[in-house]
Order: C-alpha cells, then structure tokens, then sequence
C-alpha cells in the first residue's frame, strides 16, 4: 500500500494532516532533497510539493520526472501561486510538440 | 554521402537491401506510435491544464480559510485540534499502458464511514471557519490526486514523445539516405565492373582473329 505525502512550509501543509495525509515541514533546499530521497524508499507515490520549495530544486524534480513513482506535484502555498506548476506543464508540451501551443 | 567504406560485392548488396527494408518498416511504425503517442497526449494535456487550475484556485481558497481560521482562534489552537488526524488514506498503484509507456493510475481509498466524518476535533473549542477549510481542502482532494496521475503521465509521455521523434528523424534523415547512397553506390561499382568485363572479353576477341587473319595471310 502507498501513501501520500505532502511537503512545504509549515503554514502551508499543516491543513493536509486533516485528510489523512503525511504531513513535513521544510523549506531548505538540502532538506527538501534528503527528505524526497528519504520517501523515495519508503514507497511514497505521490508528493505533493509547494512551489516556493520546489523552485529549489529543479535538478531532484528532473531525476525524479524520469520514474513512473513518485510523482511530485508541485501545489501554490500560502504565499500564493507562482506560476510554477503551468510552466511545468507548458514545459511538457514543448518537449513534446516542439513549440508552445 | 557514402562516408564509410562499403565492400562492392553482391553480398553486401543483398545485406544492405535487406536493411533498408527492414529500416522503412521500422520508421513507419515509429511514425505511427509518434503520432498515436502525441494524440493522446493532446488530451491528456487539455485534461491537465483543467485539473491544474481548479487544484491551484482549490487550495488557494482553502488556505485563505485555514488563515481565517488560524485568526480566529489561534495557530496553536488549529494546529491542535488537526494533530490527530481521523482521516486516513492508503492509496492503492496500478500501472497503465499507453503505446509502451507505462503510466501510473492512482486508486484511494478514505478510512472515514462517510465525507462528513472527516473532523478530527471537537466542535466546541473550535471555530467554524476551521470546518470550512478542512471541508474545502477535502473537496478539492481527488481532484489533487486525479492531477498526479495526470501531470505524471503527460511527463512520462512527453519523455517518451520526445525519444520517439528523435528515432523517427535519426531514421529518416540519416540512416535511410546513407542506405540508399550505399546501394546506389554499389550498384554502380558493379554495373561499371560488368561493363568493364565486357569490354576487356570484346577486345580480347579482337586480338584472337587479328591474329588469325595475319597467320592465314602469311601462309597465302
């Protein structure tokens, strides 16, 4: 059985633990990435992720892309929606089409 | 174009003929699952861009409550009544495929009896601004999961798109014309060695009754 994780700010992600969903608190880039390594083995399979952490670490978001599990879905936080997770899609359709449709 | 070195013989000829078969066969099946590929693609896309926006302004309304509520009574006092959950999820993976790529799909099950069971704190030191957020965050919540299985396949795809037409144009533009330019070149190297042949047998002929004709002569 996988569980759902959701991670970012405190502020944040605290509402989740309400749905039953594993609930941590960072927002250090290093954290971040020694904390998705770290649900990575524990069979984590989906994460959700804000985007103002998410903007840190590009590269760990890249290696993880290329697996079927985990996905990491980046969510807006309190301080609002940056636009990242349109880009990331945006940026699917132009790898996969070429151009921006 | 032919850069590398080929042998001009019958064998590789036949070789390289059946390479171009076997080539065209494969771009044309790659062509095929590019194309298949990108079709779902673009539906998967619209589906994700939808669910996306709903997820974003979903949580975004949510927040705002859990800010309102935080107000009312207190960080600590929200941040108490939410520490022992009464929610559970276990998610249940299984794989699809999609042209060969293997896209995940996402079945939850909640530990709650009934969608109004999902409090996890008593209703009387709590405001009912947290209820709102709690309530508004778990209608957005199979939307935010059905947006995982979603984005990841569309990323998965993507990848997958991307490796594909890269195959189909290497196929193409490269490995196609460099079998033709090898045939081709064959083909000439043998056609000019036949001619050559020819010649040196019609020549050789000539000379056998030069010299017929000069002995009957020297003889008369």
């Amino acid at each position: 059985m996988h569980k759902i994780a959701v991670m970012g700010s405190r502020t944040s992600v605290y509402g989740f633990a309400a749905l039953g969903l594993d609930t941590y608190f960072v927002t250090e880039a290093e954290e971040a990435v020694k904390l998705i390594r770290q649900l990575e083995r524990e069979e984590y399979a989906v994460i959700y992720i804000t985007e103002a952490v998410a903007a840190q670490i590009p590269g760990e978001l890249k290696r993880i892309a290329e697996q079927p599990v985990p996905a990491i879905i980046p969510i807006p936080g309190v301080q609002g929606n940056n636009g990242m997770g349109m880009n990331a899609v945006r940026d699917n359709i132009i790898k996969a089409v070429g151009s921006d449709i | 174009m032919a850069s590398t070195h080929v042998n001009p013989t019958r064998m590789e000829l036949t070789r390289l003929k059946k390479k171009l078969v076997t080539a065209r066969k494969g771009h044309k099946l790659l062509k095929d699952k590019r194309d298949e590929l990108m079709r779902q693609f673009m539906e998967l896309v619209k589906v994700n861009k939808e669910l996306r926006k709903k997820v974003e302004d979903g949580i975004a309304a949510a927040n705002k409550d859990f800010a309102l509520a935080a107000a009312v009574m207190g960080d600590e006092a929200v941040k108490t009544a939410l520490l022992a959950p009464k929610q559970s999820v276990s998610l249940q993976v299984s794989e699809r495929n999609v042209m060969s790529v293997e896209v995940p799909v996402f079945d939850y099950k909640t530990g709650t009896a009934g969608e109004n069971d999902i409090y996890s704190y008593g209703f009387i030191e709590t405001s009912a601004d947290l209820d709102t957020a709690v309530a508004s965050l778990s209608a957005v919540f199979p939307d935010m999961l059905r947006l995982a299985e979603v984005e990841k396949s569309c990323s998965l795809m993507a990848a997958e798109i991307e490796k594909t037409r890269r195959r189909v144009n290497a196929l193409e533009h490269v490995m196609i014309p460099e079998y033709m330019d090898k045939i081709r070149y064959i083909s000439m190297k043998l056609d000019e060695n036949e001619r050559s042949t020819q010649i040196r047998l019609l020549k050789v002929k000539d000379m056998m009754l030069e010299k017929n004709y000069a002995a009957k002569h020297a003889e008369g």
